[in-house]
C-alpha cells in the first residue's frame, strides 16, 4: 500500500509557474514538488514538460535518474537509511536487514498501514557518527535497533 | 545492384573551407577542420571500431570502442570526440588498444543473449561485426550474473519491435530522436546498471513518439528493428528510388529480396532528405500490394452495371471508340483528361500530350488545381517562376522563420525536423495559422509569435504586416532601388501604408492582437535572413492568389529573395504536384509555363508533334464538371486522381462525373471517382516503373522500378497504348526518352537527361545551358522576370460567410499518419494512429452545444451535411472547427463549397461555414455512400481464362 495522496494540480500548477523562469529549472521544480506533495505525480511530470518546452520522456528520464525522487506517495513517515561504507562497516548493513524483515518490505517500499516507507541513501556525510539515518528530514547518528524500534513505534504511533 | 552499404564516418563530417593534415596509422590525410579523427580515419578507408558513433549524430563518446593512442598525449582518446588537428600522430591499431577494446566488448557481450544464428538482425549487427573486429573469443566474466536478458520486448509499435534484451544503451536511438527527429520520445531511464531505453516510461504506440524510424535507423543491433525484417530477414540488393508521398521528395534505398520490398530506407545522398524519413515513406509502403489492387482491365457500360473483366487490347479499344464517338457526336471540346499529381513527370507530360494532340482541344488539368495553383499564378506574376525560391538545406540559414498556414510537422515531417533543428539553434519563428499547430508549442520549439487569425483574414494579415514594415520604415529600401520595378513599389508602397491596413484597423476582422502583428512584422523584417514557408493555409481560399502575391511583396520589400535562409517556399502536397504543373498540365500552359496562345512555342509543340493545337486554353476541372452537368462534356481521362474525394463539394463532383458518357479511371485502386467510370485502367504503384518526381524545391528525383507492373503495364506504358488505340500514335521504349522529349521542348529543363541524373544524384530546375548542374537557388542577382514586381493585395473577404444558421467556421488539413484521400495510408497500419477523421471542436463551442468527447455530431454546411465524432480541443480556437478529409467514408467534402480563388479556380477548402450539433445517425449523404459502396463497386465473376 502507499501513503496518502496529497496531490493537486493547481498547486503543482502554481509550484511550476514559481520556478519555470529560471535556468534549468526542472530539478527545483521536482524537488519543489516532492517537497509539497511527498512524490511527483504523472500528471506533474506532464506539467513540467509543457512549461518546459520539454519532451514528456526528458522529463521522465530526470525523474528516474535521481532515486531521490519518487513516483508514488510515501508513508506518513519516511526512514532514509545510509547503505555506505562508514555505516555498513558500523553494522548497518544487517540493521537495515533486519528493520526490513520486521517490517516485511524492501528497499523503497511502505508498511501495510502507511506508516513508514523506508529508503536507501548512500551517506549523509554523518561517517563520523556511523550507522546513522534520515528521519522525517531530521539526522540521527549512532542508531541501533533499539533508535529504530522507536522510530518505527512513533511512526505508527503518529 | 547489390545491398548499398553507405560509408558510415561516425561523425558529422563539417563542411568548412579550412582543412588540417594530419598522419594516422602512418599515412597522412587532410580533412576539413572540426574533423573527428574517426571521421578523418574513415575518410583514407580505415575503419576504427564504435558502437555509440554514426554519422547522422553527433559525438557522443560513450561506448569506449574507437579509443586512439595519440603521440605525444597521454591516455587513450575516444576518436569520435577528438577533433583532427595539424601535425597530430595518430595509432588506431595497437596492442595496448586491442586489449582495451576487448575488455569493453567483453562487458557488454556479457550482458547480452548470444543467440546470432536466429537474431533478426543477423547480417547487419554493428555489435555482431565489432565482436568479430576486436577478435573476441571468450567472455571472462561468464554469463551467470545480473542481467537484462528477460527484459520485455515492446512489440506495440506496428512497423518495429523494441527488444530490450538485446539493447546495449548506446543512446544512439534516443540522440537519434533528439537530433535528427526533433521530438524527444525517447530517454534513458534510471542509471547505471539500471539504465534503459525507454518512451518516457510508456510503449512505443503509447509514447510521443512519431514512428519515423530515425531510431531503428540508428540502432546498432537487434534492439530496434523492422518487423518486415523480422519476419523476411535480411534483403540482397537495394535500388535507390523517391518515396510517393509528399512533396519533399525523400530518397530511399528499397531493400528487396528478389521483387518482394524488404525494407525502405532513407537514402543518406539523398538531397531533400538526407537520410531522414518519416512514417510513411519509411513504413507504409505496405499498400503498393494490398490485396485491394486492380491488376486487370475492367470495362461496363452503365455504372449501375457490374465491372466486366477484360483484355488489356478490348479495354483501350472500348474507350478509345467511346471517346471517338463522343467527340463525332458532341464535338472536339467535349472531353478531356486529368493528370495526376502522384505519377511521373513522363507520365503527367504524356497525358497533356495525349490531351492537346491526340484529343485536339487543351481540355486538361491537374489536382494542382485544388491546392497549389495560386502559388504557381503568384509567383510567376510577381517574381517570374512558378516555384518556390529555395532548396530545403536554405533553411539551415535562416534566422527568422515565418510558417503560414502549413503544418509541416504533420504535413511535411522531414522538412520539418530540418526547420526544427535550425529553430533549436535559435532561429526566430512566427507561426501565422487559426490552430496552434504543433510549431506553436511543442518540446525544445517555441514560436516567438503565434498569429492565430480567423480563417479566410489571410490578406487582411499580411497587408496588416507590410503596412507595419513599410510605415516603420523597415523596408530593405537599397534592395527594392536595385531590384524592383519603382513604379510598382511606389504604388504599392502608397496602397499599403493606408491606415485601413494597420494592425490595429483590421484586429476586429482577423481577431489578432496588433501588437502581437507588429512584433512580428518587426522580427520578419529585422531578425536577418527571414524566410517564409506556406502550404495550403495560404492558397485554398478564394484570395489565394492574392496572398501568395502579398508573401512575395513581402519578402521583396524585405530583401528576403535571392539569398540563402530567406525566399517564398511552398511546402508542396504530394509527391509530384511541382512536377504535374511543370509538365503542362494546366489547361492554358505548355510545359515550363508557356502559355498556349505563345505563338513561337506553340509553333515548335506543333512542328514536334506534327499536329495543330490549339491557342485558347481549354476547360479547369470544375468548369469540366459544370459543362457534363449541362450536358456539353462528356468524356474524362483520369489518372491516378481521385476526384469524387478530393474536390471540394462532392455532390456536385459526382453529378458532373454521372452525367458524362465514358469516363476512364486509370488507377492502382477502385477509388471513389471509379464508381462512376465505364473504363477502368490497372495503375502502377511507384514501385512499378521508372520515370521522375520533381519536390518542392524543384528538384527533379529519380524513381525506379523495383518490381514489374501488378497489372503488367506502368502507367506510362497504359497512356502510350491508349494513345495508339485513339489514333494519336505515340512510341517511347524508357522513360528516359520521354524526357529527352522534355528537355527538347522546354528550356527550364534543357539540360535534363536521365544520365545526368543518375551521375547527380537529382538536379533542380532551371537546368540549361546557363546552370548544367540545375539551381538550387532563384533570383540570386535578378529576379526571373527581370525586375520584382509589387502588386496590389486588396483583401476581399469570401463570400462564404457565418450566419445564425451557420455560425461556425470549418477548415480542413491533414495529419501525420494519415495522406490525402488515405488511398494509399488507409491501407496500410497507419490506420492504429488515425481510424477515423474527426471534428476538433473548442472546448467553448462543444460546451454551448451539449457536445461531449467523442460524441457524434452532425456538421451541416450550405453544400451538404455528414456525421462524424467530436474531439474536443483547445488546439482550436471558438468559432472555428477542424477536420481531415483522409476517409472517403466520412465525406469531408461534402461539407465544402463551391467558393474559390479569384485567379485560379482554386477550391475554398478553408473556409466553410457550418454549424455543429449532437446526431445520432450518420448522414442521408453517408447512408447513400453506404450504399452505393456496395452497388457500384461490384465485379463479376472472374473469368480468367478469357485472357
Amino acid at each position: 500500500m502507499i501513503g496518502p495522496d496529497r496531490w493537486n494540480r493547481a498547486r503543482g500548477c502554481q509550484i511550476i509557474a514559481g520556478y519555470a523562469s529560471l535556468d534549468g529549472a526542472a530539478l527545483p521544480i521536482l524537488h519543489a514538488l516532492q517537497e509539497e506533495f511527498g512524490y511527483i505525480h504523472e500528471e506533474a511530470a506532464t506539467l513540467v514538460a509543457q512549461a518546459l518546452n520539454l519532451s514528456q520522456a526528458e522529463v521522465h528520464g530526470i525523474i528516474t535518474f535521481y532515486h531521490d525522487f519518487r513516483r508514488a506517495p510515501p508513508g506518513r513517515h519516511v526512514l532514509k537509511l545510509c547503505r555506505a561504507e562508514a555505516c555498513q562497516a558500523m553494522n548497518g548493513a544487517r540493521l537495515a536487514e533486519a528493520l526490513l524483515q520486521t517490517l516485511g518490505i524492501e528497499w523503497g517500499e511502505t508498511t501495510p498501514d502507511g506508516a513508514l516507507t523506508v529508503e536507501g541513501v548512500h551517506c549523509l556525510g554523518l561517517c563520523a557518527c556511523a550507522p546513522s539515518v534520515l528521519y522525517d528530514g531530521k539526522p540521527l547518528g549512532r542508531v541501533d535497533q533499539e533508535v529504530l524500534g522507536t522510530i518505527v513505534q512513533q511512526a505508527r504511533g503518529a | 545492384m547489390p545491398l548499398i552499404q553507405e560509408i558510415d564516418y561516425g561523425t558529422p563530417v563539417p563542411a568548412t573551407g579550412k582543412t588540417v593534415s594530419l598522419t594516422i596509422d602512418g599515412f597522412p590525410v587532410t580533412v576539413p577542420v572540426g574533423t573527428s579523427v574517426m571521421a578523418a580515419a574513415m575518410t583514407m578507408g580505415t575503419a576504427i571500431p564504435k558502437l555509440c558513433a554514426t554519422d547522422s549524430l553527433e559525438a557522443f563518446g560513450s561506448c569506449r570502442l574507437c579509443l586512439v593512442e595519440i603521440e605525444g598525449r597521454r591516455g587513450t582518446p575516444a576518436s569520435c570526440t577528438m577533433p583532427a588537428e595539424e601535425g597530430m600522430i595518430v595509432h588506431t591499431q595497437t596492442q595496448r588498444l586491442a586489449d582495451l577494446r576487448r575488455g569493453v566488448m567483453e562487458l557488454y557481450i556479457s550482458d547480452h543473449p548470444l543467440d546470432c544464428l536466429t537474431c533478426s538482425a543477423n547480417g547487419d549487427c554493428e555489435l555482431q561485426d565489432m565482436a568479430g573486429a576486436v577478435g573476441l573469443r571468450d567472455v571472462r566474466y561468464g554469463y551467470a550474473g545480473e542481467s537484462h536478458l528477460d527484459a520485455p520486448t515492446d512489440t506495440s509499435n506496428p512497423y518495429f519491435t523494441f527488444e530490450d534484451s538485446k539493447c546495449i544503451v548506446c543512446s544512439r536511438c534516443v540522440r537519434a530522436c533528439e537530433e535528427v527527429q526533433g521530438t524527444f520520445a525517447l530517454t534513458i531511464e534510471g542509471r547505471g546498471f539500471d539504465a534503459r531505453v525507454s518512451p518516457g516510461g510508456l510503449d512505443f504506440f503509447g509514447s510521443e513518439c512519431v514512428s519515423c524510424g530515425a531510431c531503428v535507423q540508428a540502432c546498432p543491433t537487434a534492439a530496434l528493428n523492422e518487423n518486415s525484417v523480422i519476419a523476411l530477414g535480411q534483403p540482397e540488393h537495394s535500388v535507390v528510388t523517391t518515396c510517393a508521398y509528399c512533396g519533399v521528395g525523400c530518397s530511399f534505398k528499397a531493400e528487396m529480396k528478389g521483387n518482394t520490398v524488404v525494407r525502405m530506407v532513407p537514402y543518406k545522398h539523398g538531397m531533400a532528405n538526407e537520410g531522414h524519413s518519416c512514417v510513411k515513406g519509411r513504413f507504409a509502403w505496405g499498400y503498393a500490394t494490398h490485396g485491394d489492387r486492380i491488376t486487370k482491365p475492367m470495362i461496363r457500360e452503365a455504372i449501375t452495371d457490374p465491372w466486366r473483366e477484360v483484355s488489356w487490347e478490348e479495354a483501350l479499344e472500348y474507350a478509345a471508340s467511346e471517346f471517338k464517338r463522343i467527340q463525332a457526336k458532341y464535338g472536339r471540346d467535349a472531353i478531356g483528361g486529368i493528370t495526376s499529381s502522384r505519377c511521373t513527370n513522363e507520365e503527367t507530360f504524356l497525358v497533356q500530350k495525349l490531351v492537346r494532340a491526340g484529343f485536339g482541344n487543351n481540355n486538361v488539368d491537374t489536382c494542382a488545381r485544388v491546392c497549389h495553383s495560386p502559388t504557381g499564378y503568384g509567383l510567376k506574376t510577381t517574381l517570374g517562376t512558378s516555384a518556390g525560391t529555395q532548396d530545403f538545406a536554405s533553411v539551415d540559414e535562416a534566422d527568422v522563420i515565418v510558417v503560414i498556414g502549413a503544418n509541416p510537422t504533420d504535413g511535411h515531417p522531414v522538412f520539418a525536423s530540418r526547420m526544427k533543428r535550425r529553430l533549436r539553434e535559435g532561429a526566430g519563428l512566427v507561426v501565422v495559422d487559426p490552430r496552434r499547430i504543433d510549431l506553436v508549442n511543442s518540446p525544445h520549439v517555441k514560436a516567438d509569435y503565434h498569429l492565430p487569425l480567423k480563417p479566410g483574414t489571410n490578406v487582411a494579415m499580411i497587408n496588416a504586416i507590410a503596412h507595419v514594415i513599410v510605415t516603420e520604415g523597415l523596408v530593405d529600401e537599397a534592395y527594392v532601388r536595385e531590384r524592383c520595378d519603382l513604379g510598382d513599389f511606389d504604388s504599392w508602397a502608397r496602397f499599403i501604408a493606408d491606415e485601413r491596413h494597420s494592425p490595429e484597423a483590421v484586429e476586429e476582422m482577423t481577431g489578432v492582437p496588433a501588437p502581437d502583428v507588429r512584433g512580428a512584422a518587426r522580427l520578419y523584417a529585422t531578425g536577418g535572413n527571414a524566410a517564409i514557408y506556406y502550404g495550403l493555409g495560404v492558397t485554398e481560399h478564394s484570395q489565394g492568389s492574392t496572398m501568395v502575391m502579398g508573401m512575395a511583396n513581402l519578402a521583396m520589400a524585405t530583401g528576403n529573395i535571392g539569398k540563402p535562409g530567406a525566399g517564398v517556399n511552398p511546402l508542396r502536397g504530394q509527391n509530384n504536384v511541382q512536377g504535374s504543373c511543370d509538365m503542362g498540365s494546366f489547361p492554358h500552359e505548355f510545359s515550363g509555363y508557356r502559355h498556349v496562345s505563345d505563338d513561337a512555342t506553340r509553333q515548335m509543340f506543333e512542328a514536334f508533334w506534327d499536329v495543330s493545337l490549339q491557342s485558347e486554353p481549354g476547360l479547369r476541372i470544375p468548369n469540366m464538371l459544370d459543362e457534363a452537368v449541362e450536358g456539353t462534356f462528356k468524356g474524362l481521362y483520369i489518372q491516378g486522381e481521385d476526384i469524387a474525394q478530393s474536390d471540394p463539394d462532392t455532390q456536385h463532383v459526382t453529378a458532373g462525373l454521372r452525367a458524362m458518357e465514358c469516363v476512364v479511371v486509370q488507377d492502382i485502386f477502385l477509388n471513389e471517382t471509379a464508381k462512376y467510370a465505364h473504363v477502368f485502367l490497372p495503375g502502377s504503384s511507384f514501385l512499378e516503373k521508372d520515370g521522375t518526381f520533381t519536390n518542392a524545391e524543384r528538384r527533379i528525383n529519380r524513381v525506379r522500378k523495383v518490381m514489374p507492373p501488378l497489372g503488367g503495364m506502368a502507367d506510362w506504358e497504359v497512356t502510350i497504348a491508349f494513345s495508339n488505340a485513339l489514333g494519336f500514335p505515340m512510341n517511347y521504349s524508357h522513360p528516359g526518352e520521354i524526357m529527352d522529349e522534355i528537355a527538347r521542348l522546354t528550356p527550364t529543363f534543357a539540360g535534363v537527361s536521365y544520365e545526368k541524373l543518375d551521375q547527380l544524384g537529382s538536379i533542380q530546375w532551371p537546368c540549361n545551358e546557363a546552370a548544367p548542374l540545375g539551381t538550387p537557388m532563384m533570383h540570386v542577382d535578378r529576379f526571373v522576370r527581370g525586375k520584382g514586381k509589387f502588386m496590389i493585395t486588396e483583401f476581399v473577404p469570401t463570400e462564404e460567410r457565418t450566419g445564425p444558421r451557420f455560425p461556425l467556421i470549418l477548415t480542413t488539413g491533414r495529419i501525420l499518419s494519415q495522406y490525402n484521400v488515405g488511398a494509399q495510408t488507409r491501407r496500410t497500419q497507419n490506420t492504429r494512429w488515425h481510424e477515423e477523421d474527426v471534428l476538433e471542436i473548442h472546448p467553448f463551442d462543444a460546451e454551448s452545444r451539449g457536445i461531449r468527447d467523442g460524441d457524434l455530431v452532425s456538421l451541416e454546411s450550405r453544400s451538404g451535411d455528414i456525421a462524424l465524432r467530436a474531439s474536443i480541443s483547445e488546439r482550436m480556437q471558438p468559432g472555428v472547427v477542424y477536420t481531415t478529409f483522409h476517409h472517403a467514408k466520412t465525406g469531408a467534402n461534402v461539407i465544402t463549397t463551391d467558393y474559390s480563388d479569384w485567379a485560379t479556380n482554386c477550391p475554398e477548402y478553408k473556409v466553410t461555414a457550418v454549424q455543429v450539433r449532437r446526431t445520432n445517425r450518420p448522414s442521408d449523404w453517408q447512408a447513400r455512400f453506404f450504399e452505393e459502396d456496395q452497388a457500384l463497386k461490384r465485379i463479376s465473376a472472374r473469368v480468367d481464362a478469357a485472357d
